[in-house]
Parts: structure tokens; C-alpha cells; sequence
């Protein structure tokens, strides 16, 4: 029984190796709007393959389609492990235009916003239950995590028995609070790091290559 | 357990209380289509035994291709999962014996202005139209 469950195991480790050498996990950053996936998807970009992903903007719905970026490979402890990151558009479950408008956008250009972010946000949707290997949830830290979306798509990433790491975002604000993170969902890892300023990447690649390699 | 219409009266609020019952008969894409047809409606939808992972994860992206500027803005929603502990509270009761079943409230974003969470306690602060 033990022997036949540890044959079974190592010929799975084997399958599974042979798979991602041949194809790179697809990893997707998800979060709710803002709270800097592009940010990070650009800056883990830029360091391994030199080029950006996407725009980056303090107004919400920036990234209203699923981007991938192909073939990063980072490099951690002389192995490396190949994977590619696909920011994803915040996903929320109510967009009005109208907040649009305060952020100095005339009504054609705020419905067309909010038309394209329903579009991007169900894509991402779709791409969570199809299309990913491995989740990246990024957070804001000076924001409160207990919220009914983050709840909802964590507990969608689980049943679906994706790995996931939890990223703290934006600790380098006066505000943050990573523990407030770290206790709203223990059953999973959090790292702290500031994506804008680059702080703690190192922790961040150390994971990635960890959980996703 | 019945479904609770009090019926719209001028400038009241209308809820939903769908019991786990009625829900089990029916495929996803049928729980996601009555949920969002009463909200649509202006109504409140009280799941007495919740959504699947993957029937949220369509129920949002279902929503997503619904929203219209002026018209439908999307959804609030806020679950609360069985109680651990034993005591039997009323929403205990309302709740089954399921720990995965969690009673899940779902309006309108645009009337619900908060949908308030604690923990056992759900007040939806609505403003009437
Ligand atoms: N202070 C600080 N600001 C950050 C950090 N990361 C991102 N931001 C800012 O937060 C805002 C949103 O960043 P984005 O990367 O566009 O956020 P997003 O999660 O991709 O947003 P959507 O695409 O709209 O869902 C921008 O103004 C960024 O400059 C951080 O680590 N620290
Ligand atoms: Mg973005």
C-alpha cells in the first residue's frame, strides 16, 4: 500500500515535471480594482524579461482585459522556474459609470470604461474557473481584506485546488497593515511587499518559485 | 420553508426568501437566472442555503454582462457561514445543519448602500426609490 502510494507519487512528480517543462504555469494575479496587479505584473516583467505588461493608473478598472505575459523566467537558488503572469481586471460585483466622472472623464468615455471592465471582469472570471495554474491575490494593505469579494474569490480558488499566495500591496504607505491580512485568511500565506517601490521582492521571487515552480 | 413576497407596496421593499429546497431542483444557470431576475427587480434575495463556489464564480460574471449605464448596476452580496460554535441562534436554524450551506443576501447595488455583515446580525440599509 505505502510502496504502490509512493510509486504512484514520484511517477506523478515525473508527469508533472515532464508538463512544466513543456508548458510554463500559468499564474494569474487577481484582486480587487487598485489594488496594484498591474503594478506588480510590470515590475516582475521588467525584471526578468526586460519589457511591461500593461498600464498602471489610480483610477479603478485600469486593466479591462486579461494580459498575459509569456515565459518569465526567474532565477532563485541556481534553478529556474518558467511561468506566465496574466494580470486580470479587478474583479468586483457592481461598476457604475458615474464614479467615473469624478476622475475628470466626460459620460461617452465613463460608459465605455465601465462597459469594457464588465467585459474584462467576466473574462477573469472565466479565466479563474478554465484557463490558471496558480493564483497571486494582491491586496491593497491599508484597505480592509474582509470584504464579500475577497471572501467569495478565495473561496473560489479554493475549490478549484489552485495554489495561492496572498500579497500584501503597498506596505510602503503610512496606513498599511499586513497582519490585518494575514488574519483574515491564515489558511494561506501572505507576503508583504511594496510593488511601486520594489520593497521585499526578493521574499516575493523566493515564493513564486516555491509555490509555482 | 415558503418563499416570503410581502409584495411591493408604493415605495416598500420587496424580499425574497428562497429555501434550499427550491433552490436543489434546479441547475446553476436557473439559481443564477432567479436570483438576478429578483434583483433586477429591485428585490432582496435571501438564499437560506447559499451558492456554490462555482455557481458565485458564474453568478458574477453573469452579473458583470447584465450591468447597463441607468439601468442595472450590479449586485451586494454577503454570506454568513454556519455558525462553529453550538449554539442553536435563529439563523442557525434558518442555516440547516450543512456547515458548507451559508445564508447569502443578495440586492441591487444600487439601492443597497450597505449591506451590513456582523456576526449575527444582516441589516440592509436600502434607500427607497
Ligand atoms: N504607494 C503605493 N502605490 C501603489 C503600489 N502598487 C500600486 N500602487 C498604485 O496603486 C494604483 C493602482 O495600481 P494598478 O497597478 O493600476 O492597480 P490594479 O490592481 O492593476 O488596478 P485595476 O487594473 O484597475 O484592477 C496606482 O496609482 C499605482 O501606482 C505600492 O506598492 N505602493
Ligand atoms: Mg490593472
Amino acid at each position: 500500500m505505502g510502496l504502490f502510494t509512493d510509486l504512484r507519487d514520484s511517477i506523478s512528480r515525473a508527469v508533472d515535471r515532464m508538463f512544466s517543462d513543456a508548458e510554463p504555469k500559468r499564474i494569474g494575479i487577481y484582486g480587487p480594482p487598485n489594488a496594484g496587479k498591474t503594478t506588480l505584473a510590470n515590475r516582475i516583467a521588467r525584471d526578468w524579461t526586460g519589457d511591461a505588461v500593461g498600464p498602471e493608473s489610480h483610477i479603478p478598472h485600469e486593466t479591462r482585459r486579461a494580459r498575459r505575459k509569456e515565459n518569465v523566467e526567474i532565477e532563485r537558488d541556481g534553478k529556474t522556474v518558467s511561468i506566465d503572469i496574466v494580470d486580470t481586471p479587478g474583479v468586483t460585483t457592481k461598476v457604475d459609470y458615474k464614479e467615473f466622472l469624478d476622475h475628470d472623464m466626460e459620460k461617452e468615455d465613463a460608459v465605455r470604461r465601465s462597459r469594457e471592465a464588465t467585459e474584462g471582469v467576466a473574462e477573469a472570471m472565466h479565466w479563474l474557473r478554465e484557463d490558471v495554474d496558480g493564483v497571486i491575490y494582491v491586496l491593497d494593505s491599508t484597505e480592509d481584506p474582509f470584504t464579500q469579494v475577497n471572501t467569495m474569490l478565495i473561496g473560489i480558488i479554493e475549490s478549484q485546488d489552485l495554489p495561492v499566495l496572498i500579497f500584501a500591496n503597498k506596505t510602503d504607505l503610512d496606513d498599511s497593515n499586513v497582519q490585518r491580512i494575514a488574519n483574515a485568511f491564515p489558511q494561506h500565506e501572505t507576503v508583504p511587499l511594496s510593488a511601486l517601490e520594489g520593497n521585499n521582492m526578493d521574499e516575493v521571487y523566493s515564493k513564486i518559485a516555491e509555490y509555482f515552480g | 420553508m415558503p418563499e416570503v413576497t410581502p409584495g411591493e407596496t408604493g415605495d416598500g421593499v420587496q424580499i425574497d426568501l428562497i429555501s434550499g429546497a427550491r433552490m436543489e431542483g434546479l441547475t446553476s444557470m436557473e439559481k443564477i437566472r432567479l436570483i438576478l431576475d429578483g434583483v433586477r427587480d429591485g428585490n432582496i434575495v435571501v438564499l437560506e442555503e447559499g451558492l456554490s463556489p462555482d455557481e458565485e464564480s458564474k453568478l458574477i460574471e453573469v452579473t458583470m454582462t447584465e450591468i447597463s449605464p441607468d439601468e442595472f448596476n450590479g449586485i451586494e452580496i454577503e454570506t454568513y457561514p454556519h455558525s462553529q460554535t453550538g449554539s442553536q441562534s435563529l439563523l442557525d436554524r434558518l442555516m440547516g445543519k450543512g456547515s458548507d450551506k451559508k445564508l447569502t443576501v443578495i440586492g441591487p447595488a444600487n439601492q443597497i448602500e450597505t449591506l451590513h455583515k456582523d456576526e449575527n446580525l444582516i441589516s440592509a440599509l436600502v434607500s427607497r426609490k
